[in-house]
């Protein structure tokens, strides 16, 4: 007797998709119970933080060495904390706005899917433009990728973020134009929530970057003086590691 | 549909907050990015301005990967790789500061002007 598709996919687990009466199904069943798609999402994350780590991690060790060369323009004379805060901002309220998205689109809610999902894109459209917009300042005043050791690591740091982001922004329309297409519904709501895993990720990146690359200042430790800033943390760091007995 | 609902309550999942509360979690969000920019202009918080930006930034990092991310109520798993990913990342950043700038690593480099 043959099988019944609901039988079939009993059988299968919560691995399966649309299961016919042969037994074919959309998804392979997987051995964690968990949908393959989300969890190499997540395992890209997790590379991605380790490749940000690399560049940030670069940033800071070259932290402070442009001045110590006196190899100008510095951070401090070329960054607008106000400026970036409100591109800072915009990124965050692109974090909002996405998962109203995807809250919208498990309700069912395909015109909520499209304003949030297109407010989205706007934001990191927005957010992509501002920082072009910076770039050409910061290079009209003469940090460019080989002006200084601050040009490098700042440049491809937030060159690449902004890549990130401007792929963000072309999956996100893509999304919009499968919705109006139809091809969006409450049941592929994990496309939404994958996209979405994605975008936050962008955001948190630039959370760690205002705040290392940014906000935390920069002070003249030319003369072997440490003062308040992120030199003294990190000789703090280090003479507290070297004062250990092992 | 029936896969998809399948998976999340093998994932964990439990009813979605709602918007109100990502609403409420964006404004959170926003204050202490207006508190980190406020410090970062006070004279008189420049002592403490390092550790307490570093603290806002965690806080604001947790709540996007908990809440917006919906890690916290996810299958653990996924927390479990995210972390496994910045753990790594973290040893990276700190391992390479650490070194960078003990001692005399960085001995003066004369460059030819351009």
């Amino acid at each position: 007797m043959a099988a019944t598709a609901a039988e079939l996919q009993t059988a299968h687990g919560s691995g399966s998709d649309h299961v016919d009466s042969h037994g074919h199904s959309d998804h392979p069943p997987s051995s964690t119970g968990l949908d393959s798609r989300k969890l190499v999402m997540w395992a890209f994350l997790a590379s991605d933080t380790m490749f940000f780590g690399a560049l940030i991690g670069v940033y800071m060790t070259y932290r402070g060495r442009s001045e110590a060369m006196g190899m100008g323009p510095y951070p401090y004379d070329i960054f607008d904390i106000p400026y970036t805060s409100v591109s800072a901002f915009v990124l965050l309220m692109s974090s909002l706005t996405m998962v109203l998205a995807l809250a919208a689109i498990q309700r069912g809610n395909n015109r909520g899917l499209r304003v949030w999902l297109t407010a989205t894109a706007l934001l990191g459209a927005i957010f992509v433009g501002g920082q072009f917009f910076e770039f050409t300042m910061f290079v009209r005043e003469g940090l460019t990728l080989n002006s200084n050791m601050f040009g490098s690591s700042f440049f491809v740091l937030t060159g690449f973020h902004g890549l990130h982001v401007t792929v963000g922004v072309i999956w996100l329309l893509t999304l919009v134009w499968m919705s109006l297409r139809g091809g969006i519904d409450q049941s592929k709501s994990l496309n939404v929530e994958i996209a979405g895993l994605y975008w936050h990720f962008v955001d948190i990146v630039w959370i760690v970057i205002f705040t290392l690359v940014y906000l935390i200042p920069y002070e003249n430790v030319g003369n072997g003086e440490v003062t308040h800033s992120a030199e003294g943390a990190f000789h703090f760091i280090t003479n507290a590691i070297r004062s250990l007995p092992f | 549909m029936a896969h998809d609902a399948a998976l999340a309550h093998h994932e964990g999942d439990h009813d979605h907050p709602g918007e109100g509360f990502y609403i409420k979690v964006a404004i959170v969000l926003t204050i202490i990015t207006v508190v980190e920019v406020v410090i970062y202009y006070l004279e008189g918080f420049r002592d403490f301005l390092v550790p307490a930006l570093i603290i806002l930034s965690c806080i604001k990092f947790a709540a996007v990967v908990g809440y917006f991310m919906h890690l916290k109520f996810d299958n653990k798993l996924f927390a479990w790789m995210f972390s496994a990913g910045l753990a790594i990342s973290l040893a990276v950043m700190i391992a390479m500061v650490v070194i960078m700038h003990t001692g005399n690593y960085w001995a003066p480099v004369m460059l030819p002007k351009s």
